[in-house]
């Protein structure tokens, strides 16, 4: 296991496939701490297993009683935190539907995946996070967007809505806790070949695609890790 | 003094009585606190996450229920989660004052206890059938996350509803490492954090494992509180130098706060980790901390006894008058003092 003291601590949600997979993989490459959340316990095992000296979190983001569960564990895994990656998304209705045939239930679904609970995880997250702060860490908190919460994409309004309003929040957050140390960026990975891109939209070609590591590399570079 | 019984960290009408080193007693709204810091002082806090300590469960050997409740650990290192101190209650739950509480079932050496996903053994009692030396089954990460799904925090009967993790993380809370709340620490909110680097007042933190408050028995408050391990970070102790060469305080936002720094100072001051193993009283004299933020405490429990370093017995008495005169409310989530020493 990796215990050197210097390394960089890290948390990515959603971080069972797509993306935050990519990352996890990446990160554990470049000799991170890591700590990833995912709902399915059994994928978590296979994860963590298959990257030895991850720690592998089961539990719903979305979810407020889990919440402090999970920051708990990640604070305690890590002895602390320097990343936190807001990673997991929820589509909201599957398939895609137009914003008058979208029921209530799937746009909330979409917020408190996408919105509500990356609040509240950072929130709980932001004590280890002032912490690393104030040890002359860079503290950083990454909440990932879309091009969905900029441009109008019809059948994308759940989904678009919930990183507009998450990507509006880590402007203000940026704002407010700029001064004890610790920076929140959004990052649009693009149009990724993952899960989530085949549950919206199941014709498209996955060669036409950007694949999850090159975003995650991307996201490295941003974070002066590549 | 009455137990404060929402669980509320920051309440409107929170009060905070000012007990100066000259003898003046002075109340204000909790709200104005960094009116009573200065520019130069530092505060430090103790940023440890409350840990969900107290773990039902089955004692097999006599299928009788048991709650163990965490309450000590030699180390704050992530994965040194196998042995911890703990005390053991029998049936029933936190609304039996703990004093009331059934004895746990007989315990011998080994016997093994199933508590939710976890699975324990108690190694021994610990010279009173309450206290044990406890031993936790599985990888650290296993365990985390069966005290993460299956504890719950450490109830108080004064309190009407149970209390979630949320209750007892203060605004800062980092590394879970407490087993009760730094209580002391429910004055904070990101605001606070503003307003006192705008007057140019400085923020450190530590972490301290902050053990049991109470048992609900007096053969084993009167051992309270147990070893308790801290890290000191290089740069709180940074600030605590910059703060004293500039004149300025070093305000300890409570107990745990003043037994960690005052530990580390009675060896030399060095950044790092720690074992706090002594007592702070009457007697002792303080080489660091110069004014403590606390809650109200009733005579005779260890917090109060700690406050006896900072102020004479007789300034104390007539706090302790104000305190009850003005109906100020104590426990956890009660109102607060300050204490120049």
């Amino acid at each position: 296991m990796n215990t050197d003291t210097s390394a960089l601590r890290v948390a990515v949600t959603g971080g069972t496939s797509g993306l935050g997979l990519a990352l996890v993989r990446a990160l554990h490459a470049r000799g991170a701490r890591v700590a990833f959340v995912a709902r399915d316990a059994a994928r978590v095992r296979r994860v963590a297993t298959e990257l030895s000296g991850t720690h592998g979190i089961a539990g719903d983001i979305a979810n407020k009683d889990d919440t402090h569960r999970i920051a708990m564990q990640i604070s305690a895994a890590l002895g602390g935190l320097d990343v936190l990656v807001n990673n997991a998304s929820s589509l909201g209705p599957v398939p895609l539907a137009l914003l008058a045939d979208t029921d209530c239930e799937d746009l909330e679904a979409a917020l408190a995946t996408n919105l509500v609970g990356p609040f509240r995880l950072t929130k709980a997250l932001l004590g280890a996070l002032g912490a690393a702060a104030r040890e002359g860490r860079d503290a950083r908190i990454v909440n990932i967007t879309s091009d969905a919460a900029v441009s109008a994409y019809p059948q994308w309004g759940a989904y678009g809505a919930s990183k507009a309003a998450l990507a509006q929040l880590s402007h203000v957050w940026d704002e407010e806790l700029r001064e004890h140390g610790v920076r929140v960026m959004n990052f649009d990975p693009g149009d990724m070949d993952t899960p989530l891109h085949a549950l919206a939209l199941p014709d498209a070609d996955p060669a036409t695609l950007k694949r999850p590591a090159d975003s995650a590399r991307e996201l490295l570079t941003l974070l002066e890790l590549a | 003094m009455r137990a404060a019984h929402t669980p509320v960290q920051r309440p409107r009408g929170a009060r905070l009585l000012v007990i100066e080193a000259n003898g003046t007693l002075q109340h204000a709204p909790r709200q104005r606190l960094a009116d009573f810091l200065h520019a130069g002082d530092v505060l430090v806090a103790n940023d440890a996450a409350t840990v969900p300590a107290s773990l039902s469960g089955l004692h097999l050997r006599s299928a009788l229920p048991i709650e163990v409740r965490l309450a000590g650990r030699r180390s704050l290192d992530a994965d040194d989660v196998h042995e911890f101190i703990a005390i053991v209650f029998g049936a029933g739950d936190h609304r039996t004052p703990t004093e009331h509480r059934k004895p746990p079932p007989a315990l011998r050496d080994g016997d093994a206890l199933a508590l939710g996903p976890l699975r324990a053994q108690v190694r021994h009692t610990l010279a009173h059938p309450r206290l044990i030396a406890l031993h936790l089954d599985g990888t650290p990460d296993a365990i985390w996350a069966g005290i993460a799904r299956h504890g719950k925090p450490v109830q108080y009967a004064h309190l009407p509803t149970p209390l979630a993790l949320w209750d007892v993380w203060t605004s800062v809370a980092a590394r879970p490492v407490a087993f009760e709340p730094p209580s002391a620490g429910f004055v904070l909110d990101w605001a606070l954090l503003h307003t006192l680097r705008e007057r140019g007042i400085d923020f450190a933190t530590l972490t301290h494992a902050a053990g049991l408050s109470s048992t609900g028995d007096a053969a084993l408050d009167a051992r309270l509180p147990f070893d308790e391990p801290y890290h000191l970070p290089a740069a709180t102790l940074d600030a605590i130098h910059a703060a004293h060469a500039r004149g300025g305080r070093v305000v300890a936002l409570g107990t745990t706060v003043t037994r960690a720094l005052e530990h580390a100072a009675s060896s030399g001051l060095k950044p790092g980790d720690g074992v706090a193993d002594q007592r702070i009283g009457a007697h002792t004299r303080l080489r660091v901390v110069d004014a403590i933020i606390s809650g109200t405490h009733e005579p005779g429990t260890s917090h109060r006894e700690l406050l006896r370093a900072f102020a004479s017995d007789a300034l104390l008495s007539r706090a302790d008058a104000e305190l009850a005169e003005r109906g100020y409310l104590t426990h956890e989530f009660g109102d607060s003092v300050l204490i120049a020493a």
